[in-house]
């Protein structure tokens, strides 16, 4: 059932321009006022911000700015931080995640995560990939599950790379390979957004441009969220920009627009280098 | 005379002539240094005249030094030694053990200030005795004074204004730093070396396989010696310690280090630390106090219901007052620490990272520790059980006073056991004479212990270390 | 197209797996807290238990004699110079013992009851008014007043510790008559109902095991055990006191669980003793003599002095050897060892030196302190060097911890403005470190205190009458001494061993407090 819907939305947006896919675009998440502060230190104030399906938003800005911390909102990682309080509303299919009956666990099911460092499990690389489906009770069969382990590492490019040696222990890889395990363990889960916090910093050039293919791969049938400290990265991957400072948003747009356009006077000083 | 000088207090004189010639050598080398460079700025002096003072002294002190620790060393040997030699006929041809027992109460005679009693002979031995004693202790401090002059004199002529009597200081210091560092090497091979030597000695007597297969025990009466119940004993009390500690501990530490807020955490860590530092006689205590009446107690009642429902002809569990079980369970309580607080620490060192990717998969709290923690911690977790139960069985206190004296092979837990540990306590206690196979027997115990502690503590520390390098 | 997709925050089939998985979480949660609950209770117990044990110790019976020191008895002529009274033991015993049987004299006559008497009194518990009274020879011939402890056992049964026991005011009684020698009927209306009822109750409880129990009656200074009784009517026989006592009188009733033949105190015993305490002689002070006093094979006598001073000299030995050395080792180890293959070797064995049971180290002691070099046996000096051999790579670590946690610039600052290296350490490094070598070292000396098996190895286990003087003088420690005593058989060891542990815990407290204040005084953040 919900495959089926996937695929048409799939064949929906496949072959459509990139202008088309813009009009067709709805907010698939929808942030309003959020405030995070850690014990008595507000990190972020009082940001509205709608993130549109299918498409990559960037979230840049220079670091402290709050980007990571807003990033970890959208899945409810925060909650593992004792000190961590957030409030505002984020909408998803019209329900409020941060309503405490919103099971944080069934929401990181549908909302993956991909972070800085990679960080593939102590197991093997199948181990790595089927951890999702298992835990989330996904595959009923044994075949099902390697077909879902296949179907990921596919989506993450790395299955030609990898599917002779799926046993071998997951931080055998290089580290790009690493990073595409990682991202591949997240759509693993089949989640409808995936959240990216500088997955690049830790790469080399050749490993990055890997990824980067992969994030314009991925756009076609994801929500994609990413912070990156690179505003050459945000121009090369992403459709929209956000631009955070001390804890605001200062401006959000195209990203063409916010590169050769900005409005604000903040963000023309940051993207020409005058600081951050 | 001479006998008047085997009274010497040797201690308190070689300490203060030590002192002495320190402090002599110290103060000839400064005024020598000063002399140079307090005169004119033409010489460039290398060292400050306190090095110079330094120097001099630590070349009078270390000699007399290496001196007076041979003599604190070997002395006593020596005296009793030259005396054996100079001993009649019939002396010479007495066992060993008895003329050393012989030689002590000489040695004991001559420190009293004289024998009062009838024995002419004995009498004449004792100030003989006396009189070679003289003579040791008086060469001992010529010795000392010569060796302290010839090393003063020749690091006297090297004081000179580009001697560079700093670094030479230093060396020697950094010498001395090393040789405190090396005690631990000594204690090492002090440990090996007795628990060998006194065993081969043992093996000399006993047959080795017999010893480490044989399955009758009785050392204190009849030689028996078969440690094969010791063995059996160590390992089941060991055994009861560890099913109690390692769950305990194991969760213990999940819980505090991913449970637990800070103030949980910051009452709970150092109590339990309380612990591992309440000494050992005082579990054995608390043991024999509570512990093994009520184990008793319910091994009685166990018993007569059994009995009582006509399932048992027989009283089923030996109920005996001292058991493994009590012993045992106390250790685990005993151990519960070593585990916690070795597990916690490697379950922090996990990288957070792990837990966040298991997290942002939809993981739940327990899912995340079963699965991603606790995989990544195991080896961390393997050697603080490893070091666990290297300690248990190293316990010596809690199985002396509970565990009891029987050396036998029972399963039931409520039947008293022996350890190895207990037999040693039990062989080694009161008078003991170092040439019977059943003192020797308490050192071929030994070396089993520390030969099982050793090869349960090296794979432990390797492996914490390979654990460390990873996620340094 | 968001309403055609199953609402999937509310995806029944998930919610429910998610309630079995959330489930399983919090099972997991009660594992780790039974598990930290586990810990504590048995700490709590284990404390607990020690704890009532020894505040039965914390207090004891002594008994009041007023006497006159007749010269005949404590100094007769021949053995009156002051170092004779001094070891008069018989004598002073006599003295009191006398003086015990004018106060019941009924005992007269009855060897039984005239040594059972004599027990009140325990004969080496004299021995420090022999000693008192000869160091004051005025005092011969004078009026005066002892004081001296009670029999460990009735001290115990004072207690409350030798055995359950039930207690009962009587109703009035008439008039106590005496019919035969030593038997006595006591009469009242309704007087014993009470009692008869309260046997009726402990009948149907355990049976006729009730009739080997002892009923005893006092009144005042009298005290008879029952033999039989009805509502009105009780006789007994009468143990110590007389009939009138019992006159218009509201006894008192005690039933003692245990019987006689399995107690070490008689019945007839605990009738003096409660006359006793009637007269006002028996006193419950606080019990210092567990301080002053060393070892003795009487519990009510035995202090644990000769340990403390013991396991102090022990604990010298030790500090002198393992401080400086741990320290001196450590610096090695951590500043100037070249990264060789031997340094590596010493560091391996250290770690592993750590983890060796001590006992190991108690045989290297008898081995070669005892052994080969010939040292004297149950001597603090072998005790200290064996401890010291043992705490030492605790102190390596610790102090080595402490130097790493020393910033590399405090070094670099030292070394910029000329220093040698050697200097960069005493001078800057190892004043910075020292708070934290310093506790190390206390946290190794703590350890070092509460060791047991190595000193038994090495002989530190001997009965010591004597305060140790010297680190060569024959000696035992406060661990051993609880060793010891723990294997008594008696029972008033025990209380009197849970006071030796709280003695030896509060050593333990006062070490770790320091370590506490000091790393609260000198935590630093670099």
């Amino acid at each position: 059932m919900e495959t089926t819907i996937t695929e048409s939305r799939e064949t929906l947006t496949a072959g459509t321009s990139m202008d088309e896919t813009r009009g067709l675009t709805y907010p698939r998440i929808e942030c309003k006022n959020i405030n995070v502060s850690y014990g008595d230190k507000q990190a972020i104030f009082d940001i509205s911000l709608p993130i549109p399906d299918r498409s990559v938003t960037a979230l840049i800005g220079p670091s402290g700015c709050g980007k990571s911390t807003f990033l970890r909102c959208l899945n409810r990682m925060n909650d593992t931080i004792e000190s961590c309080k957030v409030t505002g509303e984020i909408i998803m299919d019209g329900e409020n995640i941060n309503d405490p009956d919103i099971d944080p666990v069934l929401l990181r099911s549908r909302v993956g995560m991909v972070f800085q460092k990679p960080n593939p499990f102590p197991k093997s690389i199948f181990d790595n990939i089927a951890y999702g489906p298992r835990i989330h009770g996904l595959a009923e069969t044994r075949e099902d599950l390697d077909e879902m382990v296949e179907k990921s590492l596919r989506r993450a490019g790395l299955w030609e790379e990898v599917k002779d040696r799926l046993s071998s222990p997951g931080n055998s890889l290089s580290g790009g390979q690493q990073q595409r395990l990682c991202i591949a363990r997240a759509i693993a889960v089949r989640p409808e957004v995936i959240l990216m916090d500088e997955p690049c910093s830790a790469l080399d050039p050749v490993a990055t441009a890997r990824i980067e293919e992969l994030i314009d791969e991925l756009r076609k049938r994801y929500c994609i969220v990413i912070v990156t400290h690179s505003m050459q990265q945000a121009a090369r991957v992403s459709q929209r920009t956000a631009f955070f400072h001390l804890g605001e948003l200062v401006e959000m747009g195209e990203t063409d627009q916010i590169f050769t356009n900005p409005r604000e006077r903040r963000t023309e000083d940051y993207i020409t280098g005058r600081f951050g | 005379m001479i006998q008047q000088l085997g009274h010497l207090p040797m201690g308190w004189l070689l300490l203060a002539l030590l002192a002495m010639l320190a402090s002599g050598g110290f103060f000839v080398g400064r005024v020598q240094a000063e002399r140079f460079s307090g005169a004119t700025g033409s010489v460039r002096v290398h060292s400050r005249p306190n090095y110079h003072g330094y120097y001099v002294a630590m070349w009078t002190f270390v000699p007399a030094l290496v001196v007076a620790l041979a003599y604190a060393m070997l002395g006593e040997g020596i005296v009793r030694s030259l005396l054996a030699g100079e001993l009649p006929a019939n002396f010479q041809s007495m066992p060993s053990v008895e003329l050393d027992v012989y030689l002590d109460s000489i040695a004991r005679a001559a420190f009293d200030h004289g024998y009062g009693g009838a024995d002419r002979v004995f009498s004449a031995i004792a100030n003989r005795f006396l009189e070679l004693q003289g003579m040791v202790k008086a060469s001992a401090i010529g010795l000392a004074l010569i060796s302290a002059a010839c090393g003063f004199f020749l690091a006297r002529r090297k004081v000179a204004p580009s001697f560079r009597a700093r670094n030479r200081v230093e060396g020697g210091i950094e010498l001395f730093l090393f040789l405190c560092a090396g005690i631990a090497i000594a204690t090492t091979v002090g440990i090996v070396a007795s628990l060998l030597y006194e065993s081969l000695r043992f093996f000399s007597e006993i047959p080795f396989w017999d010893f480490l297969f044989g399955t009758r025990w009785n050392a204190q009466t009849s030689a028996e010696f078969g440690a094969l119940p010791l063995f059996y004993g160590t390992f089941m009390i060991a055994l009861i310690a560890m099913l109690i500690a390692a769950p305990v501990g194991l969760f213990a530490a999940i819980y505090l280090s991913e449970y637990a807020g800070p103030t949980v955490r910051a009452w709970v860590k150092p109590v339990l630390e309380v612990l591992a530092g309440i000494p050992t006689v005082v579990y054995g205590f608390f043991a024999l106090l509570v512990v093994a009446p009520a184990i008793r107690a319910v091994a009685v009642w166990i018993n007569m219901t059994l009995m009582s429902a006509g399932i048992t002809a027989e009283p089923l569990l030996a109920a005996q007052p001292t058991s493994a079980l009590a012993a045992g369970l106390v250790m685990g309580i005993m151990v519960i620490p070593f585990v916690s607080s070795l597990s916690d620490d490697v379950i922090n060192a996990v990288p957070q990272t792990l837990r966040d990717a298991a997290y942002a998969m939809g993981a739940t709290k327990s899912e995340t520790v079963k699965h991603v923690v606790l995989p990544a911690a195991l080896p961390g977790i393997i050697a603080s059980l490893l070091l666990a139960v290297s300690r248990a069985i190293g316990e010596t206190m809690i199985v002396v006073m509970a565990a009891g004296q029987r050396a036998r092979i029972s399963p039931d837990p409520t039947a008293d056991l022996t350890t190895i540990t207990v037999q040693i306590v039990a062989l080694l206690t009161g008078e003991t004479e170092f040439d019977s196979p059943k003192t020797l027997s308490a050192f071929a115990l030994g070396l089993v212990l520390f030969v099982i502690t050793l090869f349960f503590n090296l794979i432990a520390l390797r492996v914490v270390q390979k654990y460390r390098e990873k996620y340094d | 197209m968001t309403d055609a997709a199953p609402a999937p925050f509310r995806n029944e089939k998930a919610l429910k797996r998610l309630k079995k998985r959330r489930a399983a979480d919090m099972r997991f949660k009660f594992y780790g807290m039974s598990a930290i609950a586990f810990a504590l209770a048995a700490l709590s117990l284990l404390i607990i238990s020690i704890l009532s044990q020894a505040m039965s110790a914390a207090t004891y019976h002594i008994v009041r004699y007023d006497v006159v020191l007749d010269p005949a008895v404590i100094a007769p002529p021949g053995k009156d110079k002051p170092a004779d009274v001094a070891r008069n033991i018989d004598g002073f015993y006599d003295l009191l013992r006398d003086n015990l049987l004018q106060t019941f004299p009924d005992v007269q006559g009855n060897r039984l009851e005239t040594r059972q008497l004599g027990d009140l009194l325990t004969r080496l518990a004299v021995l420090p008014v022999a000693k008192s009274v000869a160091a004051n020879p005025t005092q011969i011939g004078q009026e005066m007043t002892i004081k001296v402890p009670l029999n460990d056992d009735l001290d115990l049964y004072l207690k409350g510790a030798v055995s359950p026991e039930a207690r009962l005011k009587l109703g009035a009684v008439e008039q106590g008559i005496e019919t035969t020698p030593g038997r006595v009927t006591l009469s009242g209306a309704n007087a014993f109902k009470g009692l008869q009822s309260l046997i009726a109750a402990q009948r149907a409880e355990v049976g006729d095991a009730v009739d080997a129990r002892s009923i005893l009656v006092t009144a005042g200074k009298s005290t008879g055990r029952v033999v039989s009784m009805s509502a009105d009517a009780l006789e007994m026989d009468l143990l110590t006191g007389s009939a009138s006592d019992f006159n218009a009188a509201r006894p008192l009733a005690r039933v003692i669980a245990l019987p006689e033949s399995q107690r070490n105190v008689s019945d007839d015993q605990i009738a003096w003793t409660l006359a006793l305490k009637d007269m006002g002689r028996i006193s419950r002070v606080p019990h210092f003599s567990l301080l002053t006093h060393t070892d003795s094979t009487y519990p009510e006598l035995a202090g644990a002095l000769a340990a403390i001073v013991g396991s102090l000299l022990t604990m010298l030995v030790t500090a002198f050897i393992a401080i400086p050395v741990g320290i001196f080792a450590s610096v090695y180890l951590e500043e100037f060892a070249p990264r060789n293959r031997l340094t590596e070797i010493i560091e391996v064995n250290i770690n592993n030196l750590a983890a060796v049971p001590s006992i190991v180290f108690g045989l290297l002691g008898a081995a070669v302190f005892l052994g080969f070099f010939g040292l004297p046996r149950s001597a603090p000096l072998v005790g200290g060097l064996v401890l010291a051999l043992l705490t030492l790579p605790t102190i390596i670590i610790a102090s080595r911890a402490a130097l790493k946690s020393v910033p590399p610039s405090i070094r670099a600052a030292a070394l910029g403005v000329g220093a040698s290296k050697m200097q960069s350490v005493f001078h800057h490094v190892l004043p910075v470190a020292g708070p934290g070598i310093f506790t190390g070292a206390i946290l190794g000396m703590a350890r070092a205190l509460g060791e047991t098996a190595p000193l038994l190895l090495i002989g530190m286990v001997a009965f010591v009458a004597d305060v140790p003087t010297g680190p060569t003088d024959e000696s035992t420690a406060l661990p051993v001494l609880v060793y010891s005593w723990a294997t008594h058989a008696e029972r008033a060891w025990e209380p009197m061993t849970a006071a030796v542990i709280v003695i030896l815990l509060m050593f333990l407290i006062t070490m770790n407090g320091i370590v506490v204040f000091l790393r609260r005084r000198f935590e630093r953040r670099w």
